[in-house]
């Protein structure tokens, strides 16, 4: 392990750190403007946690330890997950210590936490967010893990980086197996992020909330975390969706300039990811909670599909 | 003289005996038995899993006792697969041991002191299916461990539903032990040696090998729960009391995981590919079957019988793939699969018996079983509730736990088996995986319904209030199983290695070699995939740990306390929280055709309006009940013939008589 790719891993997490609320302020800004309103400024939810981050905590009285541990493991656990992405550059130390398959375990780690800390409280909306977490969850994260296992097949290899390094050298063509799984990742990412057709995270109506109904009993910093781990998460889904499906520009071994010049290509394709998010989001309605199976379950035979296609014609 | 580790493991089993035979002294005697016995059963137990572990990379050991009938010696013999099990009951049982030793209260059921018979004849019969080396050896340990298990299981007999239970898992018991026989019965192959030795050098031709697997797959499938002879399970295992359930679930089913793979590996020369596909549709219709009928279970051991159910089905379909992968002699990927199978048979006696334990603990301090009228006991019950959640978590199979490294481990070996010759296998093989992979998500579902409305939330009931936390020795107990799940989640590779000599002894491979340094384990090369759980666990302790102090140092800690506020609802009351039926409703609402589900549904003229619900097995309907109709139906035809009165009988004598006579002639 060398010194450069110590720094590489440290200067990936810090600009998964930084960038990722930007990425939210400007799928917000994007949505503002793609419904002719007028878009808050950029930078909100930075503020927003700074906000959160002065402000006194309040806990509810029946509240037990796991609801207070619960923002730093979900944090930590986004964080792990944001080490192990290649975003900048695929020489990262971490990216050995957990592959894709851990990667999604590491979701599910998150996942289940704060479905346990929204029963912790006891009140019908926390029980409520956490039974509808879960049942999304149940359906999303085998179709994500069919996902990465469609580039493990094509790549040979579990492990991210060796996925981006076999697929940013294959010849420009489409592959269909990537097609079909590329729309499923794109499902299951809306799924998994509280995106609109399964979630709105706009909502103000307790009643159709889902990952919102579960933090609805937090404030203050253990709010601030929560809403930088979700920020963080849909980073960690914009980078794996590039990382698969567009992994050119990504820094490959430990090359000063390489990793400098990713960052630019990095925020460009966020740039874009968010704004096609921002037109999904628009041009779509939320769904019945009962619609998600459908949904998801598209989403789940795309990638099985897809894996089956690998399998028949080898690409 | 040299004492070898075997002599060892028979000390021990005799002396599980001796602590029972002791225990039938003084019945009555609580403190006796329960400061005396149990801690010495557990002292046993530890000491068979040290013995087993030092046998374990040695050559097979065999020795004959003169027990039994004349001309028929008890042939025993230890090799690397018998001493894996054996490790995994001495690990498992002494925990479970030292939890029975507070848990057993006097007053209701049978006497204490031959429930400790019961109990250590359970674990010796165990022990002794694992080293016996004949069929006839086996059998008797085998009739002995479901005996013992039927007379523990119904401890409670005034209970009606508990006696039901009680025969159902015997007569299932008993179907299973058929098969086992005719199993053996094949494999001695005409020669009259029913010798484990004899069956092994004899190469069987023709269909017979074909034969002795589907037997053994339907023999030891009705032991560990396989589709469809899992019925007993989900009855049985909740009426056993918990340390019983515990040792059932946690050790028990894997005695018929043992015998399969003795079986299939051992005493049988080739397998066919097609037994492998067999294994693992089965398997992996038990596991999503398990899984969905725990989601939607109210009853807290009803649901860790169901997802037993489950787990049982992911080993077996992980032997499936092993024998896939063996038949076409692709030994490494057959060796992960197995040690998959075998990693997560030992995942599986600690997470199951820790959460048995805890709901047994649950049981005592509330006396309640129903999930719908528990909750908050996290604060009564701090030790059980933390410790409940590492099971919780390592059973959902969470990084860096231990859950996790064995289902990762059969989800390697499923990626990588494409170039087999058979391209339908291999494009059965994404399926398989995506359906292996469904049921492992479901079960994390089922685990946060399980201990969200045990442990988290407000009690339902006013008395939970008076819970009281586990006693000292409970205690011990739960810490055990927890640490186990840690450490068999952190330090795989070290696992693996000690493995390694049952997939040498099996496959002929072992994966030990390569799995990486015991920081890293990469079971087929590092630039494949690679996982250290020892790294995860450090790098989000790290980040925990640092945005603490971060927070608290540039900002405050300041915390206030206030009620929920539940978007400024006023009137909250715990019965507002999910039920167990609310909770499990989405997935029964998705899966409906798996359930029989009868529903009544009020009038809207009904002076006390009643809404029920049923959800059921189909299997049990399709199946069972057919044949317990049509077993109704012959008893009855045949008791036409029962009069009751002596002429009667005595004119049958002799018709059979004068019928007799005319056939002599």
């Amino acid at each position: 392990m060398s010194a450069s790719a110590l720094l590489s891993q440290f200067l990936q997490l810090a600009i998964a750190l930084l960038l990722a609320p930007l990425v939210v302020g400007w799928v917000n800004q994007c949505r503002a403007l793609l419904s002719n309103r007028s878009a808050p400024p950029i930078t909100l939810p930075y503020r927003t946690i700074r906000k959160l981050f002065i402000k006194d905590a309040i806990v509810a009285t029946g509240a037990s330890p796991i609801f207070r541990i619960t923002p730093y493991v979900v944090f930590g656990a986004m964080c792990a997950a944001a080490a192990i992405v290649p975003s900048l550059a695929t020489d990262l130390p971490f990216a050995r210590a957990a592959d894709a398959i851990a990667l999604v375990g590491l979701f599910a780690l998150a996942r289940v936490f704060i479905a346990l800390a929204a029963m912790d409280i006891g009140t019908a909306f926390g029980t409520l967010g956490a039974r509808r977490e879960m049942f999304i969850g149940f359906l999303a994260e085998p179709a994500l893990l069919m996902v990465l296992f469609t580039a493990s097949l094509i790549s040979g290899s579990t492990s991210l980086p060796s996925i981006v390094d076999t697929l940013a050298h294959r010849e420009l063509a489409i592959y269909p197996s990537l097609a079909l799984a590329g729309v499923a990742f794109t499902m299951v990412s809306l799924a998994e992020n509280a995106r609109i057709p399964i979630d709105n995270p706009a909502t103000h109506l307790e009643l159709t909330m889902i990952h919102e109904a579960m933090t609805l009993e937090y404030s203050a910093r253990h709010l601030a975390l929560i809403e930088w781990a979700a920020a963080l998460k849909l980073f960690n889904y914009s980078c794996i969706g590039i990382a698969i499906f567009f992994p050119f520009g990504i820094a490959e071994g430990g090359n000063w300039q390489a990793i400098l010049a990713a960052v630019p290509v990095l925020v460009f394709k966020l740039a874009i990811g968010g704004f096609l998010l921002a037109l999904i989001e628009t041009v779509s309605a939320k769904m019945r909670i009962f619609r998600a199976p459908e949904f998801l379950g598209t989403a789940f035979l795309l990638a099985v599909l897809a894996m089956l296609v690998n399998l028949l014609l080898g690409s | 003289m040299d004492l070898r580790p075997f002599d060892f493991v028979l000390a021990a089993i005799a002396a599980w005996v001796a602590i029972g035979v002791l225990g039938l002294a003084r019945p009555r005697d609580l403190r006796y038995i329960s400061r005396l016995l149990f801690p010495a059963g557990a002292l046993v137990g530890l000491g068979l899993a040290i013995a087993a572990f030092n046998a374990i990379g040695s050559l097979p050991e065999f020795t004959i006792l003169p027990l039994g009938l004349p001309g028929l010696p008890f042939h025993l013999r230890i090799d690397p697969l018998s001493s894996f099990f054996l490790v995994l009951l001495g690990v498992a049982a002494a925990p479970i041991s030292i939890f029975s030793a507070g848990y057993f209260r006097s007053g209701g059921g049978a006497a204490p002191g031959l429930l400790c018979f019961q109990y250590h004849v359970f674990l010796a019969a165990m022990a002794l299916v694992m080293i016996a080396d004949d069929a006839y050896a086996f059998m008797v340990a085998w009739e002995t461990m479901a005996l013992a298990s039927y007379f523990l299981v119904t401890t409670d007999h005034r209970i009606p539903e508990i006696r039901r239970a009680g025969f159902l898992y015997l007569l299932i018991a008993h179907v299973g032990a058929i098969a086992i026989l005719l199993c053996f019965g094949v494999l001695q192959g005409g020669t009259g040696d029913y010798t484990f030795g004899s069956m092994r050098s004899l190469v069987l031709t023709g269909a017979w090998p074909t034969a002795a697997f589907i037997l053994a797959l339907a023999g030891f499938g009705a032991k560990a729960g396989l589709l469809p002879l899992h019925v007993w399970l989900p009855e049985a295992h909740p009426a056993a009391p918990s340390p019983v359930s515990a040792l059932m679930s946690g050790v028990m089913l894997k005695t018929a995981i043992y015998g399969l793979l003795r079986v299939t590996f051992d005493l049988l020369h080739a397998q066919l590919w097609w037994w492998g596909v067999l294994a693992l549709a089965l398997g992996l219709a038990t596991a999503l079957f398990g899984v969905v009928f725990a989601a939607a279970q109210t009853d807290m051991k009803r649901l860790l019988a169901y997802s037993s159910i489950e787990n049982i089905g992911i080993i077996v379909a992980g032997i499936g793939l092993a024998i896939v992968f063996k038949s076409y002699d692709k030994t490494l990927l057959a060796a992960i699969a197995l040690t998959a199978a075998l990693y997560h048979s030992l995942n599986h006696a600690f997470f199951k018996s820790l959460l048995f334990l805890a709901t047994g603990s649950v049981l005592h301090a509330t006396k309640e079983r129903s999930l719908g009228k528990l909750g908050g006991l996290i604060h009564r019950m701090p030790w059980v509730a933390w410790l409940a959640l590492v099971g919780t978590l390592a059973i959902a199979g969470l990084p860096p736990l231990n859950g996790f490294v064995s289902e990762w481990l059969l989800l390697q070996a499923f990626l990588f088996t494409p170039g087999l010759p058979q391209s339908f296998v291999n494009m059965l093989v994404p399926v398989v995986a995506a359906a292996l992979v469904l049921a492992v998500a479901l079960a994390a579902y089922v685990m946060v319904k399980f201990y969200g409305i045990i442990f988290l939330g407000r009690p339902r009931e006013p008395n939970l209030a008076y819970a009281r936390d586990a006693g000292h020795l409970e205690r011990i107990g739960l810490v055990w199983l927890a640490a186990g799940c840690v450490l068999l989640g952190l330090f795989p590779v070290n696992v693996i290695r000690f493995l390694d000599p049952v997939n040498i002894m099996l496959i002929g491979t072992g994966v030990g070699a390569n799995a990486g340094n015991w920081l890293l384990l990469a079971p087929i090369s590092a630039s494949r995939s690679s996982y250290s759980p020892l790294i995860v666990l450090v790098v989000i302790v790290v980040v925990v740990l640092l945005t603490i102090q971060i927070v608290h140092r540039y900002y405050h800690g300041r915390v206030r306390r206030a009620p929920p506020w539940d978007c400024g609802f006023p009137a909250q009351t715990p019965r507002m929280q999910d039920t167990a039926e609310g909770f499990g409703q989405p997935i029964r609402q998705v899966f409906e055709q798996f359930f029989r589900i009868e529903r009544h549904l009020p009038s809207p003229f009904d002076q006390a309006p009643r809404y029920s619900l049923k959800a059921g097995d189909h299997l049990w309907h399709w199946i069972y009940l057919p044949i317990a109709r049509g077993a109704d139906a012959i008893a009855r035809f045949a008791g036409l013939i029962q009069q009751g009165r002596i002429a009667v009988y005595l004119t049958y004598s002799f018709v059979t008589l004068l019928a007799l006579l005319f056939f002599v002639q």
